[in-house]
């Protein structure tokens, strides 16, 4: 037994603890900003106080026991071992408390599952490691990647105030507007968990989940993948932002002017240097987490581009095993991920840095041509 | 002729052999019953040891000591060494050692498989082992592999780590065989069923689960064989195949598994609350009914671990029910240890003191399970810490904490010792507060949004984390002081009577302490 001088202390400091790790979210779940995270949290309550209650009563029972029935009080046993109505009724309580929490949790499980009459609809795709996201009929599809540094994550500098929960773009939405979610991914299974949002869906490759979610307030929204999708499954962080209906408007347009431009600079004429800036960046956002900044990759999972007989001597093999991917292994087809320029910046990037110095130039209407010669 | 027989017998004493071939060689339930203990222990310290890994890289935000990579290696590890390699071969020991002993056998009515099924154990795991020194890593995809993650984009030890879950497999269906067997042929005469100690009635039930389930596991990692190489699409959508129906199969075998891992518990408890309780357990009965429905609504539960993958609303919704009616059952069970305690005459030594709170924080975990189960709101608790937290309640106080309790409940018998009692008491009030520091704030970051699985966090989560990585390796070194208890007891010690616990009850008080190399040579008169 703690002393109390003790026991307090050690409260206080629990307490305290408790406190400033609840700055942000705190130590219970989020409430959210949909209605339906605000049933569930409701749910998650209710159920909570029922186990405090029944547990005040079980435990109460039993450390009452333990501190009057001692034997080194001279207690003397009883000797029943049987009360029938006793036990009838600890099986039909539990039962009906049960029946009584089933029908809040089914009534909030018809809604999560009404999926029709949506506003907008996104494809969120899932990949090693980041997320796509396309929104339907309005041609804007594009990946958001985790912008926390290496060197944020290697303790090598101070850690921003949204570490690991940051990305390059975020999803958009308009508040007050259905919005269905329809989920799949690309390699493995994840899982696309916003928890302000209440929603978390598996992401199973060759299968299209559905989720919906109507977001009240304006605001920044930070969730994570949920299921556990190899090396860096800690590291692809989902941030939506909500915005006003004008302001999704705006932000809908800007992005149909950049995919615009995306198609001009396609046809651009492009300079070995020119690539190779752009390779760079591409390569340390989509393959640096397996083939390594240095191109040494992590073999035999993640072979080196160092030096290699594919990534000196064959543009055409090259070309493919990116653009399709690598059936059977851990290699993604980047297809699909990235743009044509992206693909040919990051193709040239690999063929001149780390000593490969091939000096090829693989250009955006190359790999066009591959893709429609397909 | 009874002269001859007589002089044969007085040449061959039957004591164990001498040497290491004792325990190669060794048909007898006890020897294989001790082999299997130690393994157990021995591997409970690995696992421990990969867990202190994982509580190391998590104590501070960042990346520290350990690469993802290697991370995903411990937490999978991790897992398959403690279920496979630490409980369920120490329920499998307890249940060597007990069985014959409680139900008056002279031994195991398959000596021989026995022997095979123990000596498989140390080949299953040194291969798994063996998978973290081979190019690539060993598996990396969490105990629960879900394919694709462990077929198409696996290290390529993934083959040593299937074919090691094929041996444990064996070894665990052999196991539950000899198990049935014995309790079904060779009771003493007078022991039926209803009178039969309730550690028997729990593994009974459990042997029935394991021969279920193993066959199911078996065939969900040679399915995944195929696919890794032999070209076919179990798993695999481009080839018509289906995910998800790899986590039907796992999770058909993985619940009633978990059930595997508790229910030999609750029979231990059923036996040390009493006793310290100086009076009979209250509704016996029910208890065995209660056992037998856990057991039935294991198989029919099996997809509130896959609420998120989208399966129909009437799924979802008959798998909410099943799950929350299993709360009725395991209530009934906890009523009954909590009315036996009630009026009695209690006294806390060491296998009361980790069986009262095996109680307590079983309860605890069977709380966040029921919180689990409400299928709306497990779409914020799945897969996050809140979850990390309700099983590891439920299996160290619940598994551990019930091998524990029924270590020391019957060391003095396997040892004719009594252990030291002060420094049991230490190993318990370590463990207990170990243990919640390291579990109970893993419920608020889960709640808070911190997956599981995950090497590196938000610095919103950083305090907390602290805290259990401190519980952790508080617990984890307090396991060594169980090692040197243990270790004492065996060299020596106070003389145990046969029966060092006034309240005891059961054949296995009958017979001296240590227990002889044989008992039950001629089986008991049960009245």
């Amino acid at each position: 037994m703690l002393r109390p001088a003790y026991a307090w202390l050690a409260g206080l400091s629990l307490s305290a603890l408790s406190v400033s790790a609840s700055a942000d979210w705190g130590m219970n779940m989020t409430r959210g900003v949909t209605e339906v995270s605000h049933s569930i949290f409701n749910l998650h309550m209710t159920i909570f106080w029922i186990c405090v209650v029944i547990g005040i009563i079980v435990f109460g029972v039993m450390f009452w026991s333990m501190l009057m029935h001692r034997k080194s009080q001279g207690a003397e046993p009883a000797q029943f071992h049987e009360h029938v109505s006793i036990e009838v009724l600890w099986t039909v309580i539990p039962l009906l408390i049960l029946i009584g929490m089933a029908i809040p949790a089914t009534k909030t499980l018809i809604e999560i599952y009404d999926t029709e009459d949506s506003d907008i609809d996104v494809l969120i795709t899932g990949y090693q490691w980041r997320w796509q996201y396309s929104y339907l009929g309005e041609d804007v599809t594009f990946m958001s990647n985790l912008t926390t540094s290496r060197d944020e994550i290697y303790n090598r500098v101070d850690k921003g105030e949204h570490y690991l929960l940051e990305v390059d773009e975020p999803l958009v939405l308009p508040i007050g507007k259905k919005v269905r979610f329809l989920i799949t991914a690309a390699d493995v299974i994840h899982a696309w968990w916003v928890p302000a949002l209440a929603v978390k869906k598996d992401a199973i490759p060759g299968f299209i989940n559905e989720a919906w979610t109507r977001i009240d307030e304006p605001g920044t929204y930070r969730g994570q993948c949920a299921e556990l999708c190899g090396r860096d499954h800690g590291f692809m962080p989902i941030v939506v932002v909500a915005k006003t209906e004008e302001d999704y408007a705006a932000w809908l347009a800007e992005k149909k002017e950049a995919a615009a431009l995306e198609a001009e600079l396609r046809a651009k004429e492009w300079t070995l240097d020119e690539l190779m800036e752009r390779g760079q960046r591409v390569y340390n956002t989509a393959c640096a987490a397996c083939h390594q900044p240095n191109g040494e990759g992590l073999p035999p999972l993640f072979p080196s581009l160092k030096g290699t007989d594919m990534v000196l001597n064959d543009i055409p093999g090259h070309i493919e095993v990116v653009v399709k991917g690598s059936p059977g292994t851990a290699m993604a087809a980047f297809g699909n991920q990235l743009s044509e320029v992206d693909i040919a910046a990051v193709i040239t990037y690999e063929r001149n840095a780390w000593g490969n110095n091939t000096g090829d130039v693989v250009t955006p209407l190359d790999i066009l041509e591959f893709k429609q010669g397909q | 002729m009874s002269a001859v027989i007589d002089h044969h017998h007085d040449d061959h004493a039957h004591g164990p052999a001498k040497g290491l071939m004792r325990w190669v060689l060794t048909t007898n339930h006890k020897d294989i019953g001790t082999m299997y203990l130690w393994f157990s222990f021995a591997m409970f310290l690995l696992g421990g040891c990969m867990a202190m890994v994982i509580r190391a890289e998590l104590f501070q935000p960042g990346l520290q000591l350990v690469e993802p990579e290697f991370f995903n290696q411990m937490t999978t590890m991790h897992g398959l060494i403690m279920v496979f390699g630490a409980v369920m071969p120490a329920f499998v020991g307890l249940a060597n050692w007990m069985i014959p002993m409680m139900i008056g056998a002279p031994d195991m009515a398959l000596p021989r498989m026995n022997n095979f099924s123990f000596w498989l154990l140390p080949a299953a795991f040194g291969l798994l082992i063996s998978t973290l020194f081979m190019a690539g890593g060993g598996p990396n995809f969490g105990w629960t592999f879900y394919a694709p993650l462990s077929t198409t984009y696996a290290p390529p030890s993934v083959t040593f780590f299937i074919f090691a879950i094929h041996i444990a497999g064996i070894s665990s269906i052999m196991g539950a065989i000899n198990i049935i067997a014995t309790i079904l042929n060779l009771r003493a005469p007078g022991m039926t069923l209803m009178k039969m100690p309730l550690f028997v009635w729990t593994w009974l039930i459990t042997a029935f689960l394991l021969i279920a389930v193993m066959p199911v596991l078996a065939g969900v990692v040679t399915m995944m064989l195929m696919d890794i190489h032999f070209g076919t699409s179990f798993f695999n959508a481009a080839g018509g195949g289906d995910p998800v129906m790899f986590q039907h199969i796992f999770w058909f075998f993985g619940h009633p598994e978990v059930y595997i891992m508790i229910l030999p518990a609750f029979g231990a408890v059923s036996a040390i609350i009493p006793a310290f309780s100086r009076k009979p357990l209250f509704g016996y009965t029910s208890m065995v009914y209660a056992t037998a429905a856990i057991a039935f609504l294991s198989f029919v539960v099996w997809a509130h671990h896959m609420f998120t993958v989208g399966i129909p609303l009437t799924g979802e919704l008959f798998f909410m029910y099943a799950t929350m009616l299993i709360a009725v059952p395991t209530g009934v069970k906890v009523f009954n240890w909590v009315t036996t305690m009630f009026r009695g005459s209690l006294s806390f030594e060491a296998p009361m003191l980790f069986s009262v709170a095996f109680v307590i924080l079983f309860t605890i975990g069977g709380f966040s399970g029921l919180m689990l189960a409400i299928a709306p709101a497990d779409f914020q608790y799945h897969d996050t810490y809140f979850v990390v937290a309700h099983f590891h309640y439920v299996l160290v106080p619940g598994a551990i904490f019930g091998i524990f309790a029924s270590a020391y409940y019957w060391l003095p018998k396997w040892t004719g010792h009594m252990y030291d009692e002060v420094l049991a008491k230490t190993h318990f009030w370590m463990s207990f507060i170990g243990m919640n520091l390291a579990f109970f704030p893993m419920h608020f970051v889960g709640l808070a949004g911190m997956p599981r699985r995950i090497p590196d966090y938000h610095m919103m989560f950083a305090n907390f984390n602290m805290i259990s990585s401190v519980g952790a390796f508080m617990f984890g070194v307090t396991q060594l002081l169980f090692l040197f208890i243990v270790i004492k007891c065996i060299r020596g010690g106070k003389k145990a009577a046969a029966k060092p616990w006034d309240g005891a009850d059961g054949l296995e008080w009958t017979v001296p302490s240590p227990a002889p190399y044989h008992t039950f040579s001629t089986p008991p008169e049960v009245k």
